[in-house]
Parts: structure tokens; C-alpha cells; sequence
């Protein structure tokens, strides 16, 4: 178990500020949501935290501090899941899962190795699957392979680049519902950059909401998904209702894009 | 997390055992394809020996107590044929595993020893050798120091520029492409004002050849390939993960630039060192690993030694075809190559439905 803290976090291109001075805190076996609008620094945050980019301020990783850790640590802490439309590979299921244990073994595979691989695939039920060419898979069983890698790295903390972009509805449940059951089931943190606010409501604990490169809120959804917030970070108006004590999102029109039929 | 063993799962290790042996079934077919070759390909010429005495020559080197053989088998293997053999065995195997590599780190199926720039500084060399006789080592090494020297120049500023913009697959290939545009400009103004043999002799090079082989340039080649070669095996495991992007390979706790530059340095130094000898052979970089790829898939831990193992077949099989399709006169390997492998490689191509790459 682990938790993540992050004090004055900022990062930047060529002098714009993408993220600036962010404060944040994931608890042990919680799945934080990172929403907002694109280009808020959801997808940016999480590669600042994985040492894919190199930010200013700080990360502490159980009070490690992420700048002091190499690669191979870090790799053996964090897993990190892209989405699965970037990732082109011409290796099957079982090979793309096997590259989790890359931060663990040597260049030989052992047969404790073979087992872990083994135990995601069945996990996450790929089993079928195993023998086939990653780049055959359609989207939500390429995400799922993605998670069964991360998973492989046993990490304390697991990335998730938007995985339910490009699915549809029952592979964005089953993802989502795969997601909040490991966590829960093996003990690590998430933190998860997410479009779908409905799907944020349902799954997270935590939301963070992003503007600008700062937390604009950062809290349990029942308390930020609410119609002032959507309209004053996504500039949408909506409306908010409640189901089984859980808020969801019925976007009604854009404020400043639309075109008004009536 | 603990590893339970479900029926299911040891299923599975199963699979994956039958699948790493079909590989290595792959792998034993084309060693066998290897062997059988070189004893056919030395029997070819003008003196007449069987299959049999091959082999029977080259076994009773290394066992006199088992293996007899006759002074004149002895006298043509080892002192004529063989060592042209082992040239084509080394030579493909080096260019291939180069191409391999380099289409690995740079995640570019087109990524070879052309695109980066590195044949056509080779041949900037020798034809600056050839055309102008100056060079940076005299006598017999003037031609293969240039090519040498000035491949391993392009790879450096290749790196130099790259390294300028962030070293990335993208910055890395234009950079390449830059520079042979370059080494094509000055060997073509060479030529321009070369004289008529000259011109023949940079034209004769740039074409390919293994009638310079020796025993001395085998084990050259051979021992860099030693050096580089266990380096590129090593990373192999990071070269699948730099496949699946920069972001995941950092994730996964690869030194992505680290092993970029030095995976392609050593590609462009076997590369050097071979065509420096042989002049610059196409197609075997390019082509031997999409075959392998094609067969037994893109994990580097096996496409590595099976691009060595393609490509000298390949090139040991373009050889033995360029030395007989038109006997007595020999073919510049270099256009057998093509000859011989892009039939097979769209073959493999079309039949092959679904996405390798």
C-alpha cells in the first residue's frame, strides 16, 4: 500500500505553463479521477508522476521523492497504462503482458515469471486470447492486456491514461469495473485521467478537477459534480441528478460554442 | 499477489512452451538451410568436388581421427571457397541483425543501413578513395578506411543532429535521410568528374561484391560482430519495449535515449564494418528481419537471431545464384540480392493477411 503526495507540481513547453503548482494527495488503495477539459494537464499530471516528463516541485511516492528514484525503481512502484489507440505492437497477448516483468528479471524468463503472466491473463480473463497478435485485439481487449502488464510490474501505483476512450458502453463498464475491483483486490493506489464524468461519478473515490493546469476542486464526486462546476469548467450547461446516491451528468448545450435552433 | 496454478494457467504455460518451440523449430530450419548451402555453394567452380568431399574436408580439420579428406578437397574448400562462404554467412547475418535493430529502436519498418545514411557515406568514401586517392589510411586500406570512417561519421551526425532536436525515431530517420541525400550528392559529383574507370570501379563497389573476401576480413567481421552483437541480444527486451512507444518504455524503466544511441551505434558499426569490405549490399538489412518478422513475429529476443540466421541465408543463397546464373562470369551480389529476395518477400508479403509490423 502506498500513497502519493504532490506539493507544488508544475511543468511547462517553451514558457506556456501546462501545469502549475498543483497540490494533490492519493490515499492507499484509492482511485483518484482526473477530469476536465482537454488540454487541463490530466494526461500531462500523469507523466509527470510516472518520470515521464520531468516537472518542478515534488512527488513523494510514501514520502520517497520521485526525482531521487531511477528508472527501474520507479518501474517497480508505478505502472503506467496508455491508451490503447497509441500503442501499436507486434507482439501477441502473452509477450505483451510478459514486457511487465521487464523492471523484475533479467534477460532470462523464469518460470515464476511465466506464472505471474499467467495469473493477469486468467485475471483478467485473456486467456483465450493468449496466443494471438496484440494488433488483432479490438480496443477493450487491447486495453485489458495493457492493464494485465501494468498488473505484471506489481506496482503500488497504477496509471490509467484515459482507458475508456474509444470503447463502447460494455467495455467501458467492464474496464471500469475490472479497474475498481483490482484496486481494491490487490491493494494499489490509481490515479486515472478520465473524459466521462458519469463513468468518473460511478467508479472513483476521489475526484480532482482540473482547469488550466491548477485543481480547481479536488474531493468525492457527490460534493464537485455539480451544474455550477460544469459550467464554469467546461463552459457546458447540464444538469445533475441523482441515482443510488451517485450524481450523473445530462449535458444540455454548449455556452459559448453553439448554434441556437430556436 | 499470489501465483495460484489453475488448470487453465499451467494450460497456458504450455502454449507458450509449444510457441517458443516453434520458434526455435524456425530457427533450426534455417541453420539447416545454412549448412546444406555452404555445401553446395562449395562445390561451385571450376574445380570439380563432390558434397560429400566438402564437408568431409571441413570436418576433418577440426576431427582427423573421424573425417578423412583428400589434399586437393582440402586445398579448393579451405583455400578457395570457404572462406567466401563464411564471408556471405557473416556479412548477411551482420547487415540483417543491423536492420533489425535499427527498425526496432526506431520503431521504422524502413529504418536500414540506406535510410540512415550509412551506405551512401560508405560509398562517398570509397569513391573519394578511388576517384581523388585520398583517404585517411594508405595502400590496400584506402579504400576500406574511408568507407569505414566515413560510415561511422554519418552515424555520428546523424546522432549529433538528432541529439540537437531530441533524439526521437522521427529526428533520427530525417536526420538519416538528410545525410544520404548529402553522400549521394558529393559521389555522384565524384563520378561527374571521374574518369571513365574510376567512375566503373566506384560504380562496380557501390554494386556489391564478396570476391574480396579473405579469411582475414571474415574474422574482422566476425569479431565485431562478437563485441555488438550479445549488447543488442542483451537489450532486447528494451527494443520490444521501445516498440510500444517512448512513454510506455520509460514506464517499463528503459533508458530510452541511452539505448537508442548506443543500439544504434552498433548497428551502424557492423554495418561499417562489413560493407567497408563488401560494398554496399541492399536489401538484406531491409528485408531479412520482415521475414523473420513475418514468420515467427516482432520479439526481439527471437527476431534478432533470426534476422542473423535469415539474412545469411539469403545472402549466402544470392552469392551462390550470383556465381552461377551466368558461370564463368560472376554477378555483383549486391543485384542478386534483390533478384532473389523481393520475389519471396511480396510472396510473404501478400499471403500475409494480417498486420506484422
Amino acid at each position: 500500500m502506498v500513497n502519493i503526495t504532490i506539493k507544488g507540481l508544475s511543468f511547462g513547453y517553451n514558457g506556456s505553463k501546462i501545469l502549475d503548482g498543483l497540490d494533490l494527495v492519493v490515499g492507499d488503495s484509492e482511485v483518484l479521477g482526473l477530469v476536465g477539459p482537454n488540454g487541463s494537464g490530466k494526461t500531462t499530471l500523469i507523466k509527470c508522476i510516472d518520470k515521464i516528463l520531468k516537472p518542478k516541485g515534488s512527488i513523494l511516492l510514501d514520502g520517497r521523492e520521485i526525482e531521487a528514484m531511477n528508472r527501474q525503481e520507479i518501474a517497480r512502484c508505478i505502472g503506467y497504462v496508455p491508451q490503447s489507440s497509441s500503442t501499436p505492437l507486434a507482439t501477441t497477448v502473452f509477450d505483451t503482458v510478459l514486457m511487465g516483468r521487464r523492471p523484475h528479471m533479467s534477460w532470462r524468463v523464469s518460470p515464476a515469471d511465466i506464472d505471474k503472466v499467467a495469473e493477469m491473463i486468467e485475471l483478467l480473463h485473456l486467456d483465450d486470447l493468449a496466443m494471438k497478435d496484440f494488433s488483432d485485439l479490438s480496443g477493450g481487449q487491447k486495453q485489458k492486456v495493457l492493464i494485465a502488464r501494468a498488473l505484471c510490474q506489481e506496482p503500488e501505483v497504477l496509471l490509467l491514461d484515459e482507458p475508456t476512450s474509444n470503447l463502447d458502453m460494455k467495455h467501458q463498464l467492464e474496464v471500469m469495473e475490472i479497474i475498481s475491483s483490482l484496486v481494491k483486490q490487490k491493494k494499489v493506489s490509481a490515479v486515472m485521467a478520465i473524459h466521462d464524468l458519469n463513468l468518473a461519478s460511478r467508479f472513483v473515490d476521489k475526484l480532482a478537477i482540473l482547469k488550466g493546469g491548477k485543481i480547481y476542486a479536488a474531493g468525492e464526486p457527490r460534493d464537485l459534480i455539480s451544474t455550477e462546476n460544469i459550467r464554469e469548467v467546461y463552459g457546458v450547461e447540464a444538469m445533475v441528478m441523482n441515482d443510488l446516491d451517485r450524481p450523473f451528468v445530462i449535458p444540455l448545450r454548449s455556452l459559448n460554442g453553439g448554434i441556437a435552433c430556436d | 499477489m499470489n501465483s495460484e496454478k489453475t488448470v487453465r494457467g499451467i494450460e497456458l504455460r504450455d502454449e507458450y512452451q509449444k510457441f517458443i518451440g516453434r520458434k526455435v523449430l524456425f530457427f533450426l530450419a534455417l541453420i539447416l538451410g545454412i549448412i546444406t548451402l555452404s555445401g553446395i555453394a562449395a562445390t561451385l567452380g571450376s574445380a570439380e568436388i563432390s558434397v560429400l568431399d566438402v564437408y568431409s574436408a571441413i570436418l576433418a580439420r577440426f576431427f582427423p581421427d573421424y573425417f578423412q579428406t583428400t589434399w586437393f578437397a582440402e586445398t579448393i574448400v579451405w583455400g578457395l571457397r570457404l572462406h567466401r562462404i563464411l564471408m556471405a554467412i557473416v556479412a548477411g547475418a551482420g547487415l540483417s541483425v543491423a536492420g533489425a535493430a535499427m527498425q526496432g529502436i526506431l520503431k521504422n519498418p524502413l529504418a536500414s543501413e540506406f535510410t540512415l545514411g550509412v551506405s551512401s557515406a560508405a560509398a562517398f568514401g570509397a569513391a573519394l578513395a578511388i576517384v581523388m586517392g585520398a583517404g585517411f589510411a594508405g595502400g590496400e586500406f584506402l579504400i576500406i578506411g574511408n568507407a569505414f570512417i566515413f560510415t561511422l561519421l554519418a552515424s555520428f551526425t546523424v546522432y549529433g543532429l538528432a541529439r540537437y532536436k531530441g533524439i526521437t525515431p522521427e529526428t533520427m530517420i530525417l536526420a538519416g535521410i538528410a545525410i544520404m541525400y548529402l553522400f549521394s550528392a558529393m559521389t555522384s559529383f565524384l563520378q561527374y568528374v571521374g574518369q571513365s574507370e574510376q567512375v566503373q570501379e566506384v560504380v562496380f563497389w557501390m554494386m556489391g561484391s564478396l570476391g574480396r573476401s579473405s579469411w582475414d576480413r571474415v574474422g574482422i567481421i566476425t569479431a565485431v560482430l562478437i563485441i555488438c552483437y550479445p549488447y543488442l541480444i542483451l537489450k532486447s527486451w528494451d527494443i520490444n519495449a521501445l516498440g510500444a512507444g517512448d512513454e510506455t518504455a520509460k514506464s517499463l524503466g528503459v533508458n530510452v535515449e541511452r539505448t537508442r544511441v548506443i543500439a544504434m551505434m552498433l548497428s551502424s558499426l557492423i554495418t561499417a564494418s562489413i560493407i567497408c569490405f563488401t560494398g554496399t549490399i541492399g536489401f538484406i538489412g531491409l528485408v531479412g528481419p520482415h521475414i523473420v518478422r513475418m514468420a515467427i513475429g516482432g520479439d526481439h529476443r527471437f527476431l534478432l537471431p533470426g534476422s542473423a540466421l535469415a539474412g545469411a541465408l539469403l545472402l549466402l543463397g544470392a552469392d551462390t545464384l550470383a556465381r552461377t546464373v551466368l558461370s564463368p562470369v560472376i554477378l555483383p551480389v549486391g543485384i542478386m540480392t534483390s533478384f532473389l529476395g523481393v520475389p519471396f518477400f511480396i510472396y510473404l508479403f501478400m499471403k500475409r493477411r494480417k498486420e506484422f509490423w
